[in-house]
């Protein structure tokens, strides 16, 4: 059956496409707008000639790229070991945080101190305390500075993803537990299969944010004497007096996040719309 | 026949209010028991301390002659025996009502998934859902969400059915679908306790009515004689009530 929309349904579509169309010419031109004179501003400032050359020149960053690549590796890879640590960590603390009960007395204590202290040193002194204090105690066995580094921060972030994990686990309603409970489900599996899937869903962003800043956080560990894509930046600016490849780290810098982001967003917005619109039939 | 929950001299305090004062209760086997009374009156606390969601402050509560408010008794074994269902349904909304009803027999009695699914498939298919099956809580109508609950109580073969005012948060022409289920349920001899505000639906499916007044059994008998006739002052002025509230 076909419907035949009203003289009245089709003035509404009218205008509404008139409008639509207005929308986008007007964005359009105010971008455009926007986007001269921010070009004009930069380039037809007096010291733009200097900067053009010291901050984007085409040959320095093509002769300093494969160096900052292979520091883009290290953090990579000690994002990926940084990442789970952190995660494991973080939810670890949370879990001892929730527990009632006296015998749990001294752990929750624990627990409370390491997220208010590790919350408050900042990271670089934790690096130098690391990567410098526990190699001078000259102990046998002592890992390398790579791995230290790495400890620090996962120490740090951990204290910060426990609270967030927190956060999570205290927002599910007790009525979940109760249901939970009412099945004859024990603590531990009603919070493994009931509240934390809830609670690591509703705390995805913030998770995400974290991970996000600790990918420009593990290139501190550079610090202790290796070399990440800042430190290879660097040393390249050094022997050249050009900036260029620190541009070009910045660069890579986000190129990296973006796909972090966009993998995330799209796995809490899958989970959301499986929970209330779809179904997965 | 053999009493399936013993209630005795139950006490119950929130802060300074007294929910539950000496209460006792007493249901049989096959038995269906419906608890009526204001608001505030003790049933739902009454249900949550008899599935032990909640803490007693006295007396003691005895499933088939079993102490299960004794100090040493583990509260999951115990609520493995009981099923209870809510006001607001309380489905995990992150899993599919298939989910939702095997979790139990899969990680509380290891019964196999396949044949957990099996089961739950067939009892949905009892009550009309196994469409739903794949479907997530939030997709259902509040009476399908009921629905899956009872089921839900129901996979893990409970010795008791506790029922708390499961129809309180539906839209009255979604009330109906639940209350059949429930009805069903007592033709295949469930034992139950129900608090409900349902007065019509107390009539037709309980076997006693207990009207619950400030923490106590007030009055207790066939649901013709406390609906009917009730010889407590208190009992009437509640019922009048429902019947100016057009309940009953």
């Amino acid at each position: 059956m076909t419907h035949t929309p009203s003289k009245y349904q089709l003035e509404r579509v009218a205008y509404r496409r008139s409008r639509a169309i207005r929308s986008a010419f007007v964005a359009a031109l105010s971008t455009l707008v926007l986007g001269t004179l921010l070009v004009v501003a930069i380039t037809g400032a007096p010291g733009w000639q200097r900067v053009k050359e010291t901050f984007f020149s085409a040959a320095a960053a093509r002769s300093s790229l494969p160096s900052i690549l292979d520091g883009l590796l290290l953090n990579l890879r000690l994002l990926v070991f940084c990442a789970a640590g952190a995660l494991v960590l973080g939810l670890l603390i949370a879990l001892l945080k929730t527990l009632r009960g006296a015998l749990f007395f001294p752990v929750r204590m624990l627990a409370n101190a390491y997220t208010y202290g590790f919350r408050g040193v900042p990271l670089i002194i934790l690096l130098y305390v690391l990567c410098f204090g526990v190699p001078g105690l000259r102990l046998s066995g002592t890992p390398s500075v790579l791995v230290l580094g790495g400890a620090a921060i996962v120490l740090t972030y951990g204290a910060f993803l426990a609270e967030v994990f927190r956060a999570g686990i205290e927002s599910v309603h007790p009525s979940q537990r109760a249901a939970a409970r009412s099945l004859g489900l024990t603590y531990w599996q009603a919070m493994r299969h009931v509240v934390l899937p809830q609670a690591v869903r509703r705390v995805a962003p913030p998770l995400l944010n974290d991970m996000v800043s600790m990918q420009k956080d593990v290139g501190l560990v550079s610090i202790g004497g290796v070399i990440d894509a800042v430190r290879a930046a660097q040393i390249e600016v050094a022997q050249t007096y050009n900036y260029t490849p620190y541009i070009v780290a910045g660069v890579l810098f986000v190129l990296l996040a973006v796909p972090v982001i966009a993998i995330t967003d799209w796995v809490t917005l899958r989970a959301a719309r499986r929970q209330s619109a779809g179904s997965t039939t | 026949m053999s009493v399936v929950l013993s209630c005795r001299e139950l006490r119950k305090t929130f802060g300074p209010n007294l929910v539950l004062d000496d209460l006792s209760l007493d249901v049989a086997e096959h038995e269906v028991v419906t608890l009526i009374g204001a608001s505030g009156s003790g049933k739902s606390t009454l249900l949550r301390c008899v599935n032990l969601l909640e803490d007693i402050d006295d007396g003691s509560v005895w499933l088939d002659g079993e102490h299960i408010t004794g100090p040493r008794v583990n509260p999951d074994l115990v609520r493995q025996r009981i099923g209870i269902v809510f006001q607001s349904f309380n489905l995990f909304p992150h899993m599919t009502v298939l989910d939702n009803i095997t979790l139990a027999p899969v990680r509380v009695h290891r019964t196999p998934a396949k044949e957990a699914a099996a089961r739950a498939l067939e009892l949905l298919a009892r009550v009309g859902l196994e469409a739903k099956a794949r479907e997530y809580p939030d997709r259902l109508s509040g009476g399908q969400q009921q629905r899956v609950a009872i089921v839900r109580a129901l996979v893990n073969q409970p010795r008791l059915l506790l029922l708390d005012e499961v129809t309180s948060a539906l839209d009255p022409e979604l009330v109906g679908e639940v209350l059949t289920m429930i009805r069903d349920l007592k033709g295949e001899g469930m034992t139950m306790v129900i608090a409900t505000h349902e007065m019509g639906f107390a009539r037709q499916v309980s076997d006693r009515v207990c009207f619950l007044h400030a923490g106590r059994v007030l009055e207790s008998g066939p649901p013709s004689q406390v609906l009917g006739e009730p010889a407590e002052p208190r009992t009437r002025q509640f019922l009048q009530r429902i019947i100016e509230a057009g309940r009953l």
